[in-house]
């Protein structure tokens, strides 16, 4: 295999990432919604702790991102 | 202008260039042309400082722009003493501007001035630009840290209550997690823009290559590439206003932690 196509199937794979960080998001999103209906009261004041749960969940993807970038453009 | 060329390439959208005939300007060997970059930087500046000054009028009765100025000032007052606490109150000029200035950019970058023959400049897309930003959040926090407790700074990276055995392993992590902080926080940023715009790039590509090759691709491929290109628009806004709260709220943290330890 030469190296152009090897590239390729790397940033492919590295879409994966992606994926996994979606399925994490959406976990943030999902746990938060069933407590924040349980428990309505509570639920503004976890506000800051959800968007901090989403951004390091969302980071990982976004390295994903960044992989799969460095391998087809550097 | 992928028009005669079949192929769009996604990452033109991010050059920066010099404009006007600035690009020889060089001092000391640096070069400091005026770049879209900059020109978009100050875009977002004035626009900014005409929301604010239009605002700022303190009328008792507040009227419609005063309301929109005074309920984003309010968001970060609530922001910063929510995570910092009282001591945070000295912050919030610098929160408030870095959340401003990172909404206006995200959003300025996403305007469709390209219907006008302006193609604006997204410049938080660059690691130079959210990097900075981040040092500078990063930069406050050990000045901060290293001012208000001296030495005993260090007692950030072992949390109270760690047994001595258990200490050894948690400090280097601790150590690798605070130091990876200004990384991620400009990384975060710049990644979330230029994904959002590789991704609107290559899903217009796809509706001008559907057209122009035939109408039965063009239905097939144009009108539902179309269809997402719009929601994806709409995702972006919200991406924008999101990664700008994100900067705001994760720097607030950070502050937290240089003044109250753990």
């Amino acid at each position: 295999m030469d190296l152009d196509a090897a590239k390729m199937i790397g940033a492919g794979l590295a879409a994966i990432g992606a994926g996994m960080a979606a399925l994490g998001v959406g976990n943030v999103f999902g746990s938060f919604l069933e407590s924040a209906l349980r428990n309505p009261g509570a639920a503004d004041g976890q506000q800051g702790r959800l968007f901090i749960g989403f951004a390091a969940a969302e980071l990982l993807g976004l390295l994903a991102f960044v992989v799969a970038m460095i391998i087809l453009f550097v | 202008m992928a028009g005669e060329t079949a192929k769009v390439d996604p990452m033109h959208q991010f050059t920066v260039e010099p404009l006007f005939g600035t690009g020889g300007w060089e001092v000391q060997g640096y070069n400091l042309a005026f770049t879209n970059s900059a020109m978009w930087m100050l875009v977002a500046f004035v626009a900014l400082t005409v929301f604010m000054l239009g605002g700022m009028k303190r009328q008792l009765v507040p009227g419609r722009w005063q309301m929109a100025v005074e309920t984003f000032t309010g968001f970060i007052d609530d922001l910063v003493l929510a995570n910092v606490g009282k001591a945070g109150k000295k912050y919030v000029p610098y929160i408030f501007s870095l959340f401003m200035f990172i909404l206006f950019a995200n959003l300025i970058g996403l305007m469709p001035l390209g219907l006008v023959g302006v193609h604006p400049f997204t410049f938080t897309s660059h690691f130079s630009i959210t990097g900075v930003l981040a040092i500078m959040s990063f930069a406050i926090v050990l000045i901060v840290g290293f001012w208000k407790h001296g030495l005993h700074f260090f007692s950030l990276f072992v949390p109270s209550g760690t047994p001595l055995v258990m200490a050894i392993f948690i400090a280097p992590i601790e150590l690798i997690s605070f130091l990876f902080r200004p990384f991620s926080l400009g990384l975060r940023l710049f990644v979330a823009m230029m994904a959002g715009h590789v991704l609107l790039e290559v899903l217009s590509s796809f509706v001008i290559s559907g057209w122009s090759a035939g109408p039965g691709f063009g239905v097939l491929v144009g009108i539902p590439s179309f269809a997402l290109m719009v929601a994806i628009c709409a995702l972006e806004i919200l991406v924008s206003g999101i990664q700008a709260y994100v900067f705001a709220l994760l720097t607030s943290l950070y502050i937290n932690d240089a003044e109250h330890l753990h």
